[in-house]
């Protein structure tokens, strides 16, 4: 029983590095960027909630609501003040990936100086009562955290197949040039991939205030490193996929916790991201796309 | 040019060295004063520890000098930063018993460095009070070398006392594998519940960093243990608190000094997770010693905070060496560190003595929290 307690503790985590996952792998699959600010958007959206529900004693919708806002928004900002001039001028993607690690650096010190370097708790958001289901019992967030990031995914599939503005994200992501020629305005379609997947990341954010009670500057790091691999590992630019990786991740992690790995579980994660790229180098559901000459 | 440069030169080294002289001025005790040095971490990631213990100290010397001094003499208390680190520890050291001719000193404050120049030292044969160096090989460096707060295995073993007290037979510990203070902690913790007849029947670790404590803390339920050990310090004890909660694990939760601040960590609706937790100190700003309550409004009128437990383990090691000085009747090295191997002395810390390591021997105060604050329960010594 308590084997199946760990799997579903494994996929609350999980959960959330699915919601992050997602935003990598939107962002890769439309320019090629492995947004390495990604991970700090994480980090401003459970301020923005610390904020809201703690600072200004708002009520939780708000709170989320406002956390969701300011995401999109930051989104969008970094896109157009810090990759859109590259884009625009072809710049090589190195320079484009270095951009990334210098706006995650500074919002991290941004908030540090903000908001000191010690973490900051988090009151409870959601009524935090234990979950009993016959002889198992599983804490509401886990639960919730699950229930969430499958909704959200779900939500998400939709608006790519669906809606005419994912129709413009897939075509832009299959060949922008093309695209553009078809007359899809694909600046505003990258900056709208930007904000769905900050958008994602504050969903992210709540639930990781609700799981964990406690954030810090820094929060957004190694979070945003294991959602990367989570990505990668279920085939970049996928969205299935990153949502399997994000669960595959968290259950590793937690089962090799719980067998007394604490040490290893991060070695564990990354050793499994190692077997799948040599065995399928494009991902779980990844396709092997050929470069056409 | 080049002559009026050297000219310039010269008068700025003539006018600089009234002031080295100055700088270096001690003569030892040869004078009209006792000159006693002190390392501390001031600046860098330890400062706090560093700062806080040093005002405690000051404050002490302060103190002693405004009542008459020692021997007939003031203390002159001569203090160097050493940035936590180990290197420059040592390199402060040898500033202070080469130049400041110090007869004793007051430190150092972390562990590490602590270790580095307890080492150091004992070719001088320099006595030695560390107030809050923990580890366990800074007082076996030699026989100059004595600490005043607890070392980390003894708060395990204490813990470990105090579970029997409570009456619990089976218990779980969840540490931080990369810390040696939490490492420290559990490993005599479960050797001394060993031998208490207290089995352990979960003994989880975690990695340094992490947030996530559902795995172990789902193991350790499955255990169902009656008293649940976690030497972490605040941060971590919070989210393992909140978690444990969240989990339906509701066993009694047992701590060690590293929780003190844990209240600030845990919002107010989350309090619950807190609340009833036990833990050891070595000091109470709501102790009912007036000694106690008179340093707590001497030390914020004169620093602007709230003392901690470091500026209390500093000041009762100033007063212990000025003690030991006394007793000795002389500044004469190996006097005073006879005098500190047989030294009683009842400080804001309790009634304390040196061991035959030359470790504190003193009662620990316990603390549970209760409806969100921190609250006196007993004093308490093992065995």
């Amino acid at each position: 029983m308590d084997f199946l307690v760990q799997i579903i503790n494994g996929l609350g985590l999980g959960s959330i590095y699915a919601l992050v996952a997602l935003g990598y792998s939107m962002v890769y699959g439309i320019i090629q960027l492995i947004n390495f600010a990604h991970g700090d958007i994480i980090m401003v959206g459970g301020y923005a909630v610390f904020v809201a529900m703690v600072q200004l004693g708002l009520p939780l919708w708000v709170a989320v609501i406002l956390s969701i806002a300011v995401c999109t928004l930051l989104g969008v900002i970094i896109e157009r003040l810090a990759y859109h001039r590259l884009l625009v001028k072809n710049a090589p993607r190195l320079s484009l990936l270095i951009t990334a690690i210098g706006v995650s650096i500074f919002l991290q010190n941004l908030f540090q100086l903000g908001f000191s370097s010690s973490a900051q708790s988090m009151p409870v958001m959601f009524p935090s009562k234990v979950i009993t289901l016959g002889s198992i019992q599983l804490s509401f967030s886990t639960v919730l955290n699950i229930l969430t990031s499958v909704a959200m995914m779900i939500l998400l599939v939709i608006i790519v197949n669906k809606s005419k503005m994912g129709k413009a994200m897939r075509a832009t992501s299959e060949d922008a040039g093309a695209a553009k020629l078809m007359g899809i305005n694909t600046n505003s379609t990258i900056a709208f991939t930007f904000a769905i997947g900050s958008a994602l990341a504050a969903v992210g954010a709540v639930l990781y205030c609700n799981t964990f009670h406690q954030i810090t500057p820094y929060m957004g790091g190694m979070l945003g490193l294991k959602a990367f691999v989570a990505a990668v590992l279920g085939g970049i630019g996928n969205i299935p996929g990153a949502m399997l990786g994000g669960y595959i991740l968290g259950v590793a992690e937690s089962l090799t916790i719980a067998a007394g790995g604490s040490q290893i579980s991060d070695a564990v994660v990354f050793g499994i991201l190692i077997l799948v790229l040599l065995v399928k180098p494009a991902g779980l559901l990844g396709k092997n796309v050929q470069e056409k000459v | 040019m080049k002559k009026r440069l050297l000219a310039a030169l010269m008068v700025c080294v003539l006018a600089a060295l009234p002031l080295a002289g100055c700088q270096s001025g001690g003569e030892g005790s040869t004078g009209d004063e006792i000159v006693i040095g002190g390392l501390a971490p001031l600046t860098g990631s330890v400062s706090v520890y560093g700062i806080a213990t040093n005002n405690g100290v000051q404050m002490a010397f302060d103190e002693i000098n405004a009542a008459g001094g020692v021997l007939g003499k003031q203390i002159k208390y001569v203090y160097e930063d050493e940035k936590g680190d180990a290197t420059e520890a040592t390199n402060a050291y040898r500033k202070l018993v080469d130049r400041d001719k110090v007869v004793a000193i007051i430190g150092d404050v972390t562990s590490k460095p602590a270790a580095a120049v307890a080492q150091a030292s004992v070719a001088d044969n320099i006595p030695i009070v560390t107030a809050t160096a923990t580890a366990l090989n800074v007082t076996e460096a030699g026989k100059n070398v004595f600490r005043v707060c607890f070392t980390d295995p003894e708060q395990g073993e204490i813990m470990a006392n105090y579970a029997q007290k409570l009456g619990k037979k089976t218990a779980a510990v969840i540490y931080d594998t990369s810390d040696d203070y939490s490492k420290g902690l559990r490993d005599s913790f479960k050797a001394t519940a060993a031998e208490l007849g207290i089995t352990v029947v979960a003994d989880e670790g975690f990695a340094k960093g992490a947030v996530d404590f559902r795995p172990q803390l789902t193991n350790i339920k499955a255990k169902n243990p009656e008293v649940l050990f976690v030497p972490t310090y605040y941060e971590q004890a919070a989210l393992i608190a909140v978690q444990a909660k969240e989990i339906g694990l509701s066993t009694q939760i047992v701590g060690a000094d590293g929780w003190d601040g844990v209240i600030g960590k845990v919002d107010k609706s989350n309090l619950d997770a807190v609340n009833g937790a036990y833990y050891c100190s070595q000091y109470t700003a709501e102790s009912t010693d007036e000694r106690v309550q008179a340093f707590i409004k001497n030390y914020k009128e004169k620093f602007g905070e709230e003392p901690n437990q470091f500026s209390v383990l500093g000041y009762d090691a100033a007063y212990m060496m000025a003690e030991a000085i006394k007793n000795a009747g002389s500044t004469e090295k190996q006097a005073i560190i006879d005098a500190l191997t047989v030294l009683e002395y009842n400080g804001l810390t309790g009634q304390m003595h040196f061991d035959e390591n030359r470790n504190v021997v003193k009662e620990a105060i316990i603390i549970r929290i209760d409806n969100g604050a921190y609250k006196f329960v007993e004093n308490f010594s093992k065995e």
